[in-house]
């Protein structure tokens, strides 16, 4: 259903393009029992031109595309690489490639052997592809205006070295990613010098890194993502204003798993996402002026682990329900805001009725510290002993942090699920 | 939906400190007081041709199902209304063993003892040792040998005390998430599949029954 | 019928019993006496089997009653103080007991019906007086016509009509050729009841013969004023 929700002013853009090529176009169809090859039909193509293959097993592979022609499969035909190659590479702009099912690529971590890769390419269309047991899935590099949608990518395989990335972009501007299904990569979407990007409704899990994993991606956007169980979780990295609103972080569970882990963010958005069932919720470091809002935490092991080298953000108007711990710090001296968020470990009272509770909620729990410097202690966690000393604390503070604090705490939760 | 789910685990938040502090407690002064409280009748009891084995486990059953009663009236059906899922079900049964474990304690605790203010202290002092000091001694073990590897040995050291356990199977519900960062994980695989539950239920069938047994070995010698 | 030979008890650094050797038969009522701590409670609670002798043995009927239990058949036992649980009726009680001893004998419900019990049946057990309780234990002990009583401090608490009546059971039945073991400290129900007098003095017994014997060795008419006497010697000897 996402993907019928196509980026319009892109798509607009494409057709102005295509259209007028098409006027004058040819349509040259593939059979597998016609011994036409799709290679072939490349081959004799011009551009503009629209190659139809048809239900059957290529064994195909290594097509470099050099004319904007769409190729266009009927049924998911199979374009199987025999774990040796690779099979499309599109070297032109104005491409579509649509409708193919893609199996065994060759895997290599030297030459990055994809199932479809594109070099140096403008305005180019992936649509609606199944990509299966492929080493990287798409493979775009040094391009703009990449529309990739709709596209299921499945493979498998116990290591972390047996895997290419999923959906793999490497200094692009102006990519689109929508409603693509991603499963069992080493990261499931990788951006490197990715920048004005949209990722809308994409689902990425199962992968053996890191669901989403970016770095020098500025400008981009990031909507109704889910990214579930990955062995990583998510990472984003020295990066500039980058907007998340609406994604799922969860089930993402290890000591070194993080529903989403920031480094060196500055002036970004996290808000409406949801993160629940992590073993921690939000790792930060180097994070600064970015706002978290409206964001719920629900049953991680840590909601937010703050780094004392994280400042100016602020969490504001949040739900933490049911984490074991909601906040977690490595200092004492901390410069970040809470504000009107509601914490369900909260015990104060709201005497003057206004839905603010008039004592400070101190998110910071005494064992939590304890725990990071000797992570064995867990076992201990919710023990009577553990439970006076968090008391002790809570009441005088002389380990945690006492400015890390909700002047303004909320007595009920907000309703963020609609 | 959610809603309710975070209530229910709420709930159980509250009636776990319930459970592992307020269960042992009752059980076992319970069990102490009742046992001095009828000493007389005992004594009437084994002065009629009966074995002492039977007047013994009579009342060790009569004991131990009432308070099993107790828990399931108390906390059992408020947990279950509020919803029958895999934590409130870990929660109806460790409240149960423990509660068993402890009145095993205390009968051993009264059998050994001559007179009913100091079963009662000693029966306090088993309570305080599991629910409080044994976990004071684990955190400075944990803290003092922080550099070694601890897992296995603090999971030993943790199915040695019946509270721990419990506790433990709790958090593997509740705290899962967190858990899974740290040794978690160990403890998951240890505890969390089906032999893992085999090995605490028989750790905890340990401590109901020699406890039991030993009671019942002095009590067949004892001088009412 | 229960024949005492070198029974030996000691708590600790306590000697409760010292070598004792005692012969009960029956026909007999017995007055076990004593002052407090000199042993008799321990005697009693041997034949019992609710203190295990250090030394010794004890036959009921010729037969060591070490690790055995059903000897206790013949046994009626009423204990000083009968306390019951708390939410027990009266008539849950009798069942109960009925039940566990499951003998053939004819029950003898005399004093259950002399103490009125069958009309307080529903009762529980903590809103009787320390006086009907005391009926209570007495009305079980002789409820299965057991050939041995074992009766510690019987009339203690008991208004007076019932100590009569229990008198009079205590007679009938000896004259049923029943053995009966009394502790009191009411010498004048002694001197009523009792043909035999065993005297229990730190561990030891001190005296072991008829009441009648004891009377004209004393030369005094009641019992009270004999065991005075027995004292007396007692201490001058020591």
């Amino acid at each position: 259903m996402n993907c019928l929700t196509i980026h319009r002013g892109l798509l607009l853009l494409l057709l102005s393009i295509l259209v007028p090529l098409q006027m004058e176009a040819n349509i040259i169809e593939v059979k597998a029992t016609s011994g036409k090859s799709i290679s072939g039909a490349i081959a004799t193509a011009k551009d503009g031109d629209t190659i139809k293959v048809y239900p059957g097993i290529y064994k195909e592979a290594n097509m470099v595309i050099t004319k904007s022609l769409y190729i266009l499969g009927i049924d998911h035909p199979v374009l199987d690489g025999e774990l040796k190659h690779e099979i499309f590479t599109i070297a032109a702009s104005d491409v579509i490639i649509e409708g193919f099912k893609i199996i065994n690529t060759g895997r290599s971590s030297m030459e990055d052997k994809a199932a479809i890769k594109c070099l140096d390419a403008n305005n180019i269309i992936i649509r609606n592809n199944i990509l299966h047991h492929t080493f990287f899935g798409i493979h775009i590099s040094n391009s703009s205006g990449i529309i990739i949608e709709c596209n299921y990518l499945l493979t498998y395989g116990a290591h972390e070295y047996e895997h290419g990335n999923g959906i793999h972009l490497w200094k692009c501007t102006d990519a689109y990613l929508q409603g693509n299904v991603i499963e069992g990569h080493r990261d499931g979407i990788y951006f490197e010098f990715v920048t004005k990007s949209k990722i809308i409704n994409n689902i990425s899990r199962k992968n053996k890194r890191y669901g989403l994993h970016f770095m020098f991606s500025h400008d981009d956007e990031y909507y109704h993502n889910s990214f579930i169980n990955n062995g990583a979780g998510v990472a984003v990295m020295y990066t500039t204003n980058v907007t998340m609103r609406y994604n799922k972080f969860e089930e993402n569970w290890g000591s070194s798993s993080y529903g989403m882990l920031l480094k060196d963010i500055r002036d970004s958005h996290v808000e409406f996402n949801t993160f629940s069932s992590n073993t921690t919720g939000i790792y930060m470091e180097g994070t600064s002026r970015t706002l978290f809002h409206k964001n719920e935490f629900r049953e991680n092991g840590y909601a937010v682990k703050l780094m004392a080298s994280c400042d100016d953000n602020v969490f504001s108007k949040n739900n933490f329900k049911g984490n074991t711990f909601d906040i977690s710090t490595n200092g004492k001296t901390i410069l970040n805001t809470l504000e009107h968020n509601y914490w369900d470990k909260y015990q104060g009272y709201d005497r003057d009725r206004n839905g603010i509770g008039d004592v400070p909620y101190r998110p910071v729990s005494l064992f939590s510290m304890i725990v990071e410097q000797v992570p064995p202690a867990m076992i201990l966690w919710r023990s009577f002993f553990v439970m006076i000393l968090d008391r002790a604390e809570k009441s005088l503070p002389v380990v945690t942090p006492e400015n890390l604090k909700d002047l303004s705490p909320k007595m009920k939760s907000y309703d963020l699920h609609s | 939906m959610y809603q309710l789910d975070t209530d229910t685990s709420k709930v159980i938040l509250s009636l776990l400190s319930i459970l592992l502090l307020i269960v042992p407690l009752i059980s076992g002064v319970f069990t102490t007081i009742h046992f001095y409280n009828s000493y007389e009748f005992t004594e009437l009891m084994l002065a009629q041709p009966l074995r002492r084995e039977t007047v013994f486990l009579a009342q060790y059953i009569a004991v131990a199902s009432s308070l099993c009663v107790a828990f399931v009236v108390g906390v059992g059906f408020p947990t279950l209304i509020y919803g029958v899922n895999s934590s409130s079900l870990t929660l109806l049964y460790t409240g149960l063993m423990l509660t068993l474990v402890f009145v095993s304690l205390a009968f051993l605790v009264a059998v050994l003892t001559r007179d009913k203010a100091k079963a009662i202290g000693v029966t306090l002092l088993v309570w305080f040792f599991f629910s409080l000091i044994y976990d004071a001694i684990l955190l400075w073990v944990v803290y003092a040998f922080g550099e070694y590897p601890l897992d296995k040995t603090l999971l030993v050291l943790v199915s040695l005390n019946p509270v721990d356990l419990a506790r433990i199977l709790m958090i593997l519900k509740l705290d899962i998430s967190a858990l899974m960062g740290y040794t978690g994980a160990l403890y998951k695989d240890f505890f969390g599949n089906y032999s893992g539950m085999l090995f605490s239920t028989s750790i905890l069938l340990v401590w109901i029954l020699v406890p039991v047994w030993i009671a019942l070995r002095v009590f067949k010698k004892k001088d009412i | 019928m229960i024949s005492i030979r070198k029974v030996s008890k000691k708590f600790n650094k306590l000697h409760a019993l010292r070598e004792i050797d005692l012969d009960f038969e029956k026909g007999k009522v017995y007055a076990l006496i004593g002052p407090n701590g000199s042993g008799k409670t321990t005697l009693i609670k041997s034949i019992l089997g609710l203190v295990i002798p250090s030394g010794g043995d004890i036959l009921v009927d010729g037969e060591s009653i070490q690790k055995s239990w059903l000897y206790r058949e013949k046994i009626g036992y009423m204990p000083q103080t009968g306390r019951y649980p708390d939410n027990l009726q009266i008539g849950q009680l009798f069942e109960m007991m009925k039940n566990i001893r499951s003998s053939n004998q004819s029950l003898d419900e005399e004093l259950y019906n002399f103490f009125d019990f069958a009309l307080l049946s529903n009762k529980r057990m903590h809103t009787l007086s320390g006086g009907t309780r005391q009926k209570v234990s007495a009305a079980l002990a002789f409820l299965f016509n057991p050939p041995i009583l074992i009766l510690d401090e019987p009339t203690a608490g008991l208004d007076p009509l019932a100590v009569e009546i229990l008198k009079e059971k205590i007679l009938q039945q000896k004259k049923a050729g029943k053995l009966i073991i009394i502790t009191s400290h009411i010498m004048s129900d002694l001197d009523d009841l009792a043909t035999d007098l065993v005297y229990v003095y730190e561990g030891n017994i001190i005296y072991n013969d008829t009441i009648d014997t004891l009377k004209k060795s004393t030369n005094e008419q009641r019992l009270g004023k004999a065991i005075v006497h027995l004292m007396n010697q007692n201490s001058v000897q020591q």
